[in-house]
């Protein structure tokens, strides 16, 4: 009995570290913003889909992608998929993370989209978040926001002028034009996300 | 007579000051790879990055056992390296050979070096001839220790 008890946890705990997979239905949330209104994705009746990005404030691969940012939140909010960034990062356990240094830095960056705080960090382990910048495109169907693509922003963090590979835009291209993603799944490097 | 001290000096910062390669992935992979007798550990940090700077000592110490070589490999910015890795090199008299990695295409070394990574640092990979094994994680020192007696035969 034990051990299957132990056996069913472990299960449990994989399931829950594992995040979620191309076609799963992610989580719609209630996080408090950088202008102090609580977001959900329920609220876009508009948006046809989502750019979720989790990333923060200090994390040097973050800040290195902040313009990439505001130009994919300009190049597809008006096509109906916003960008929605979460700070998956526990204040306390990361200086420079609270709301009000995100509110700080979303003011001097020049933000255009929510950048959301996950309080009490139960938002980013859902969606299996394990570094920032990490992305997940969400489209809005019947059943509700299906993940259609989990990775990188692009293939080259740290020198921008050597990006060859758009992940996102191409993802996000595909699902436009009625297509499924051809590259679906990438990885970048990323900081770790700062939990107590 | 000052003369030698002055030379003697010199040729101790030199053999002390550290190169640091640039590699692209293809001119890592074969020092992730080498088949000798030592137990290799290969940290993936960034000068910036606090969890990272954390371990530093515990992998310097593991670098002056026998058998153990350890390598650094830097994720710091291409741009930085002489105005922040360097400096963080010398500052810190880092002993362990440090590189830097610099390739785009990060989508393949990153599942190359390790099919479980997602690509947060630190990371750390530990092989000799026989197994390897990789973590995605931070350390105490003890845990570090602990796993690399296990690589040891």
């Amino acid at each position: 009995m034990k051990s299957i008890l132990i056996l069913f946890s472990s299960l449990l705990f994989l399931t829950h570290n594992h995040g979620y997979k191309i076609g799963d239905v992610a989580t719609d949330f209630s996080l408090p913003n950088v202008d102090a209104k609580m977001v959900s994705l329920a609220y876009y009746d508009q948006a046809i889909g989502f750019i979720v990005i989790f990333t923060c404030n200090t994390c040097p691969y973050s800040i290195a992608y902040e313009d990439r940012i505001n130009a994919l939140d300009a190049q597809y909010k008006p096509k109906g998929y916003p960008v929605i960034a979460i700070n998956p990062n526990d204040p306390a356990a990361k200086d420079g993370e609270h709301l009000t240094d995100m509110k700080q830095r979303a003011l001097k960056k020049g933000f255009t989209f929510p950048y959301l705080q996950d309080k009490g960090q139960h938002i980013y382990p859902k969606y299996g978040a394990t570094r920032t910048p990490h992305v997940f495109i969400l489209e809005k169907q019947e059943k509700g926001n299906v993940v259609q693509y989990i990775g990188a922003i692009d293939d080259s963090s740290r020198s921008p002028e050597k990006v060859s590979k758009r992940y996102v835009e191409d993802a996000v291209n595909a699902l436009l034009s009625g297509q499924k993603p051809k590259v679906n799944t990438t990885k970048a490097i990323g900081c770790s996300i700062k939990t107590l | 007579m000052i003369f030698p001290k002055f030379f003697i000096f010199i040729s101790f910062s030199l053999l002390s000051a550290q190169t640091v390669p640039s590699l692209s992935y293809a001119e890592l992979k074969p020092l992730l790879n080498q088949s000798d007798d030592k137990v290799h550990v290969v940290n993936f940090w960034a000068t910036w990055c606090a969890p990272c700077i954390k371990e530093l000592p515990y992998f310097e110490a593991l670098n002056k056992r026998k058998n153990i070589e350890v390598l650094l490999v830097s994720l710091d910015f291409p741009k930085h390296k002489q105005s922040r890795l360097l400096p963080f090199i010398s500052k810190n008299k880092l002993q362990s050979k440090v590189v830097l990695l610099d390739d785009v295409d990060e989508n393949y070394w990153i599942n190359d070096i390790n099919a479980n990574w997602s690509g947060a640092i630190p990371a750390t990979l530990i092989y000799n001839s026989q197994k390897r094994d990789f973590y995605e994680r931070s350390f105490t020192k003890n845990e570090l220790l602990n796993l690399v007696e296990s690589f040891n035969p």
